[in-house]
């Protein structure tokens, strides 16, 4: 084989390759490394106090109804654990329905049809954690879409374009907390996106609202006045899944450490 | 019932929006561009590197990969969601994401495959176009089929020596160039899911290496499989000829399966499953050594829930087995066929248990998720990811290369190339 | 003839050109490299205004309060000022025009979300006077006899 072959016919590989790359919409380097994120006058966090949650789940049936989720299905795009420690060591937790009916009875679902009731004398602790997507600042969810059908918005919030989605379901594989599903409609994926057309006109998302102890709470990092922001910035806080280098923008005042 | 929900058991704490979204159809699409990149890169050691015992199989087995090359994405079109936007991933490709590589992958590997095919049988093509111009009354199939050949031969008529050299020498070099295209259109399939930081189970840069060796492990039985029931069939059909035009043929000149060429094949399939056998048991001495957070549930699910899975099916039945039979001395067929058959089994239950068995456990590593495979299809979806979605899948590339071979004929008359 | 060997290159090439021009054509023209760069900014501008333009169901208690003066006065007299109107009431939407009148939920699950009495000392929960619902007449609707709003035990039916 010559040389003169050989690298013709390499150039038709790499022409193969790098053709589709070029031709597209020009990604200029300026505009792959601009990120306008950093002058934004908003960037959206939330704050959960699991002290004042009490589990009445009120949070999960507004946002439903807010956000057209079929209500008897079982996917949620925000929902409330309840964990309950034993005095001989060990840890229960459970979320019917993703609460959207509240914890009614002391008996934790096991799955399978299993429940195991707990008396108050033998418990260590026990409380309420509500979830939500975490608008990560480095969302993998977004990374792994093949067509860029999820985004983040200047001011931090990831959404999913319908009409854009082919429902491949990377970016629900690629969440490591679980917040993503394939909406039962549209069949595209769904999550989370903190009220965006609610917060977008200055009023508070439905679970904010619908909270009546205060336990969910909305602000904006970047306004130092911000009440959210002071208790962020002055308080103990923690994030959930740190290791994963996501950087979540969901804070939890009195996080333990058994939250999973 | 949400997407996944009706073949999904909970069990402990799992988060509510948690179900095994990727199920039979995922397995699949591994397993079969396994098979096609297996199928290349085996035609490709005899025009590469020249090993001659391997000149048979090797044209039989490039024909093959282009045959498993347009089923290979239908399991990606029967799970999505919305398969009419599949070609999103080719218009606003993410090439962040590894799943946008699939446009430019598979399209670059079937343009190298097409081609080799091209050069390959180029004079074939000649060879029917040319009479079939000069004939004046054709029939309607005679029609269909000169306009078919004409437009195969791409307006190139010249047979002479010189230009079949330069056709050798093509090939030679797009099957070098297609040996690195084919290791990444596995390897991509593998690093879809080693990148999955939020999954235990999946995170693991060994991922794409483990993928590509048993992917080409696969590839390598899948083709003798086929070579060997092929060669049988033409045996038993030569026997039963009796008309002039197919007597030409005789049983001797059909010497059915060669017996050397099957235990030279296997000899390479025994490096390359030792190779990936050697890196899975790394990646999980690996795992239970270093012993972190996930551990705990990956260890109840690896030795637990899934034992029988993992040990006895995959490493067992589709490892071990086959290894004992191709090593014992004086292979013969009927053991080729049996080991060749349970390594194929064995791939299938190693892309079965990364797949299913990274859903297995919950993200909270509290719980787990317990798959039921569809077997009766009520409904569209339970039929496109239950078993008779995965059986048509799997019998589609073998429709497909009884339809190809009749244009890319694999068993020449005469010697050529 | 040595170009024959480039032929196959030309079909490449010219299919990729085919699947250049339809992609002109098929892609939105918003459709690019926005705010936060190409990793997570690779959109079609045009949805951010689909999310704003999405319809808002809740309104908030203060919707409410004044064509239902009389309940508003008398909830906010009591621990139950705290719950959101559309809590129990459903989202007001276009109330009174959409929907024209509002579910009142007169089920145990309701009141249950907060008074079943869950033995959690280091949760809120405990601060909430509940009862046992398989013991406290269980057969009977809360509302029988206690009102929603105004829950006081000295009002009791």
């Amino acid at each position: 084989m010559n040389r003169r072959d050989f690298l013709k016919n390499t150039v038709k590989v790499i022409g193969g390759l790098s053709l589709p790359l070029a031709a597209f919409k020009i990604i200029t380097p300026k505009e792959i490394f601009a990120s306008t994120g950093d002058k934004a006058k908003t960037r959206w966090v939330f704050l959960v106090d699991t002290y004042k949650c009490v589990g009445c789940g009120m949070c999960v049936k507004a946002c439903k109804l807010e956000n057209e989720i079929p209500y008897d299905a079982n996917v949620t795009r925000t929902w409330v654990e309840r964990y309950v420690m034993t005095k001989d060591g060990k840890t229960f937790a459970d979320t019917p329905k993703g609460a959207r009916d509240g914890f009614t009875t002391s008996k934790i679902d096991l799955g399978e049809g299993k429940f195991q009731d707990i008396k108050k004398d033998f418990i260590d602790k026990a409380f309420f954690v509500p979830k939500l997507c975490n608008q990560c600042e480095n969302p993998p969810c977004v990374q792994v879409c093949p067509v860029g059908a999820t985004y983040q918005t200047d001011d931090g919030i990831v959404l999913v374009d319908r009409t854009w989605c082919i429902g491949c379901g990377y970016c629900i594989m690629g969440c490591p907390y679980g917040v993503r599903f394939f909406h039962p409609v549209y069949h595209t994926a769904e999550k989370c996106n903190f009220c965006y057309h609610r917060i977008s006109k200055g009023l508070k998302t439905a679970c904010v609202q619908a909270c009546p102890f205060g336990a969910r709470q909305i602000g904006n990092i970047k306004d130092p006045n911000d009440p959210v922001t002071k208790v962020i910035l002055t308080e103990r806080v923690g994030i959930l899944k740190e290791e994963y280098g996501t950087k979540p923008q969901v804070y939890y005042v009195g996080l333990d450490r058994e939250v999973k | 019932m949400v997407h996944g929900e009706i073949w999904t058991v909970k069990e402990l704490f799992v988060y509510p929006n948690e179900y095994i979204y990727w199920s039979i159809q995922i397995v699949m699409y591994p397993f079969m561009t396994g098979l096609v990149a297996g199928a290349f890169v085996l035609s490709s050691l005899y025009h590469v590197f020249g090993i001659k015992q391997l000149k048979e199989m090797a044209r039989f087995a490039l024909v093959f990969s282009f045959a498993l090359l347009f089923a290979a994405p239908m399991p990606i079109v029967l799970h999505l969601q919305h398969p009419l936007r599949g070609i999103n991933v080719i218009m606003t490709s993410h090439f962040t994401s590894a799943i946008a590589a699939f446009g430019i992958v598979f399209f670059t590997y079937g343009a190298i495959v097409a081609s080799e095919l091209w050069f390959l049988y180029r004079k074939h093509f000649v060879e029917v176009a040319v009479p079939l111009r000069d004939k004046q009354d054709k029939t309607l199939s005679e029609w269909l089929k000169f306009i078919l050949f004409c437009t195969l031969t791409l307006g190139v008529y010249d047979v002479s020596e010189e230009a079949l050299k330069r056709d050798e020498k093509a090939i030679r070099v797009l099957a070098g160039v297609g040996i690195p295209v084919a290791c990444f259109l596995h390897g991509y399939a593998g690093f879809i899911f080693g990148s999955v930081k939020a999954n235990a189970l999946w995170m693991t840069p060994l991922m794409p290496v483990i993928f590509i060796m048993s992917a080409i492990v696969s590839g390598i039985a899948l083709c003798m499989l086929t070579y060997i029931v092929t060669m049988e069939i033409r045996k038993f059909l030569s026997s039963r000829k009796t008309t002039p035009a197919q007597r030409f043929q005789s049983k001797e000149e059909i010497k059915g399966v060669e017996v050397n060429v099957i235990r030279m094949t296997a000899k390479y399939l025994i490096y390359f499953m030792v190779f990936a056998i050697s890196l899975e048991l790394l990646d999980l001495i690996f795992r239970g050594y270093t012993a972190v957070k996930s551990w705990d549930v990956l260890r109840s699910v690896i030795y637990g829930k899934d034992f029988t899975d993992i040990f006895i099916l995959q490493y067992g039945l589709g490892n071990l087995l086959p290894f004992v039979l191709f090593l014992l001395p004086g292979l013969t067929i009927r053991r080729t066929i049996l080991g060749v058959l349970l390594v194929l089994f064995g791939v299938f239950m190693m892309r079965w248990n990364v797949v299913i068995g990274g859903q297995a456990f919950s993200l909270s590593f509290a719980g787990y998720m317990h798959y039921k495979l569809p077997i009766i299809p009520h409904d569209w979806d339970t039929f496109k990811e239950g078993l008779f979605g995965a059986l048509s899948i799997f019998v589609m590339p073998f429709i497909l290369f009884w339809f190809i071979a009749k244009i890319f004929p694999i068993f020449e008359l005469k010697e050529t190339h | 003839m040595k170009s024959h060997i480039y032929r196959p290159l030309w079909v490449v090439i010219g299919l990729v050109c085919i699947i250049l021009i339809a992609r002109y054509f098929y892609v939105p023209k918003d459709f690019g490299v926005h705010g936060r760069g190409y990793m997570y900014g690779w959109y079609r501008e045009s949805n951010i205004k689909f999310w704003k333009d999405f319809k808002v169901k809740y309104q908030g208690t203060e919707y409410c309060k004044d064509c239902h003066s009389d309940k508003y006065e008398s909830i906010m007299a009591t621990p139950h000022a705290i719950i959101p109107c559309e809590d129990c009431h459903g989202p007001a939407s276009d109330h009174p025009s959409d929907p024209p009148k509002l579910a009142i939920d007169k089920s145990r699950g309701l009141c249950l979300r907060c008074h079943s009495a869950l033995p959690y000392p280091t949760s809120g929960r405990s601060q909430i006077r509940g009862i046992d619902p398989d013991a406290h007449n269980p057969d009977v609707e809360c509302v029988m006899c206690h009102n929603p709003h105004k829950p006081s035990l000295e009002g009791l039916k």
